[in-house]
């Protein structure tokens, strides 16, 4: 693995126009093809980091550096909805992102393909999205994301309105991906279960105004298995990720901690 | 083209059922009900025809006056369709042209309100002043008024209506505002647009009526609006409720048809054409 930042965030600081502070003094860096997710109550900008980083939303003061020579890579985007447009087919939806590119069609049918046998829909590339259970309209939307190649993949909440089932056999099926590809990713979760399960670090936010108030490190190898899931291990990093959460949401002042638990 | 083709394939897909169902059956027996209490009503207390007439007398005087009442109904049926595209046309580019910014929206708006809320029967003679060399032309203007805010007002709010998700989406890709407009605005607009174009429909048929009225004027050309008028006059009102009773069916006509385009356009994505589990 290279240890090397693909983006660096300093001193990051969002308000909004009416007044609200979104995000003060945030500083994060993430490391190429590193998995790294966001935790923290509701209100705490989570999205709104994921969004600056993202570049839909600008800092109002503060810098963000992507890698050397501030290059900023392939970025793809996961919704927490899975906001596919429902007057085109499955294959239509996921081949949006290369017909914004301008790229031909010949080339884009090979490149959705490969998309839709990643995440295992090949053969629903013809139906519409209303015909797709919830899993598989997210599958669809991450097929989407995907189909760029992306270097960065930014994720809000992907799994939040699936049920537990869903979601455990997504979360798999995304660590095997990102297995494969080696992504660098951002994940935004409400769930620490999820977030201890996928990340090799996840950073807690508190909110009011919104600001990261812990790291963790979980060093365990990767990708993860169900095994994993059953560990002391696991247990431990979801209480220590739960107890900074708690202290962030009863307003506490936490003291910024980068470490790595001792599993 | 292609929504040719969607629409084609809608009909090849629907399974016309010879089925009696109580959604036909039962507006069906309210209506002869009340037709045969009409007719009785007339017959028993004797009403003259040129107070009202019955079913019976009306429909015996569609048959006879045919051949007056149904070129005029073509010629409104002209001035309908032609205001009708003229609506839907400008409308669609009035609507696409206020989605481009605000500002262009708060500049014209006012004006779409001032067209919609301005009385079509205060204003057509006006037009009709105005273009007395051209008289059709002044009952397509006036018709096309009555028909044009719907369009305008629909397809600009489903314009505005596309998911944010998508729209950061589009942001996201670098999309330009054609792409978007191509791509996210015009198929989210759809259903709203259609919705318009169900209202305006109807919209342009009343609007062409009430010009006629206005401009009543005669000679070969003449709409249905001036039949009906005529017969007014004369005392002829068994043609008189002929004409009505053929406006009114064009008017069915109209909305049949653009329901149907509507359903086979929006056919397997839109709520609206779904079946739905009883």
């Amino acid at each position: 693995m290279t240890w090397q930042p693909v983006m660096t965030l300093t001193q990051g600081n969002k308000t909004f126009e009416n007044g609200l502070v979104a995000l003060q003094d945030v500083d994060l860096s993430i490391n190429q093809a590193e998995f790294v997710s966001l935790v923290g109550p509701s209100g705490c900008g989570k999205s709104t980091l994921l969004r600056i980083v993202a570049g839909l939303s600008a800092l109002s003061s503060g810098t963000l550096v992507w890698g050397e020579g501030d290059y900023q890579p392939e970025i793809a985007f996961v919704f927490q909805e899975p906001a596919l447009m429902p007057w085109a087919r499955v294959k239509d939806n996921v081949q949006l992102p290369l017909r914004l590119g301008g790229i031909l069609h010949k080339k884009a049918e090979a490149m959705v393909a490969d998309a839709l046998r990643l995440v295992g829909l090949e053969n629903f590339k013809n139906a519409y999205p209303r015909q797709l259970s919830g899993g598989m309209k997210m599958r669809t939307s991450i097929a989407r994301a995907l189909v760029t190649s992306p270097q960065v993949l930014l994720m809000d909440e992907p799994f939040g309105a699936l049920d537990d089932i869903t979601r455990t056999k997504l979360n798999n099926d995304l660590l095997a991906l990102w297995s494969q590809q080696r992504w660098t990713v951002l994940f935004v979760t409400h769930n620490i279960y999820e977030a201890v399960y996928l990340s090799e670090r996840v950073v807690v936010m508190a909110a009011s105004p919104g600001r990261i108030v812990a790291e963790i490190l979980i060093d365990e190898p990767m990708p993860r298995t169900d095994g994993f899931r059953t560990s002391v291990a696991y247990s431990h990093y979801c209480c220590q990720v739960a107890e900074a959460l708690s202290a962030a949401m009863l307003g506490e002042t936490v003291p910024l901690k980068r470490e790595a638990a001792s599993g | 083209m292609m929504t040719w083709l969607m629409i084609t394939k809608y009909f090849q897909n629907m399974k016309w059922q010879p089925s009696l169902s109580l959604e036909i059956v039962a507006p069906a027996a309210v209506g002869l009900l009340a037709l045969f209490g009409w007719e009785m009503g007339v017959r028993l207390t004797d009403t003259p025809p040129y107070l009202l007439p019955g079913p019976i007398l009306i429909l015996q005087t569609l048959l006879k006056d045919w051949p007056i009442l149904f070129p005029a109904l073509l010629t409104t049926l002209k001035i309908t369709i032609l205001a009708f595209v003229a609506a839907t046309t400008s409308g669609l580019l009035i609507a696409v042209l206020m989605a481009q910014s605000k500002w262009i929206e708060k500049s014209l708006y006012p004006y779409a309100i001032v067209l919609q809320t301005i009385p079509l029967a205060a204003i057509a003679p006006l037009i009709i002043i105005w273009l007395r060399n051209s008289v059709l032309l002044a009952l397509v203007i006036c018709a096309w008024i009555a028909a044009l805010f719907p369009i305008i007002s629909n397809t600009t709010f489903g314009l505005n209506s596309a998911d944010p998700s998508l729209r950061d989406m589009f942001r996201l890709y670098k999309a330009s505002r054609w792409q978007t407009l191509r791509y996210l605005r015009l198929p989210s607009a759809l259903p709203y647009f259609l919705a318009g174009l169900r209202i305006s429909g109807g919209l342009a048929l009343i609007g062409a009526v009430v010009a006629e009225f206005v401009a009543g004027s005669g000679g070969t050309n003449s709409g249905i609006a001036y039949q009906i008028l005529m017969a007014g006059y004369n005392l002829e009102i068994p043609r008189m409720f002929a004409a009505l009773l053929l406006v009114t069916i064009l008017g069915i006509i109209i909305f049949v048809v653009l329901a149907t385009t509507s359903a086979a356009l929006l056919s397997g994505w839109h709520e609206s054409s779904l079946p739905r589990d009883r």
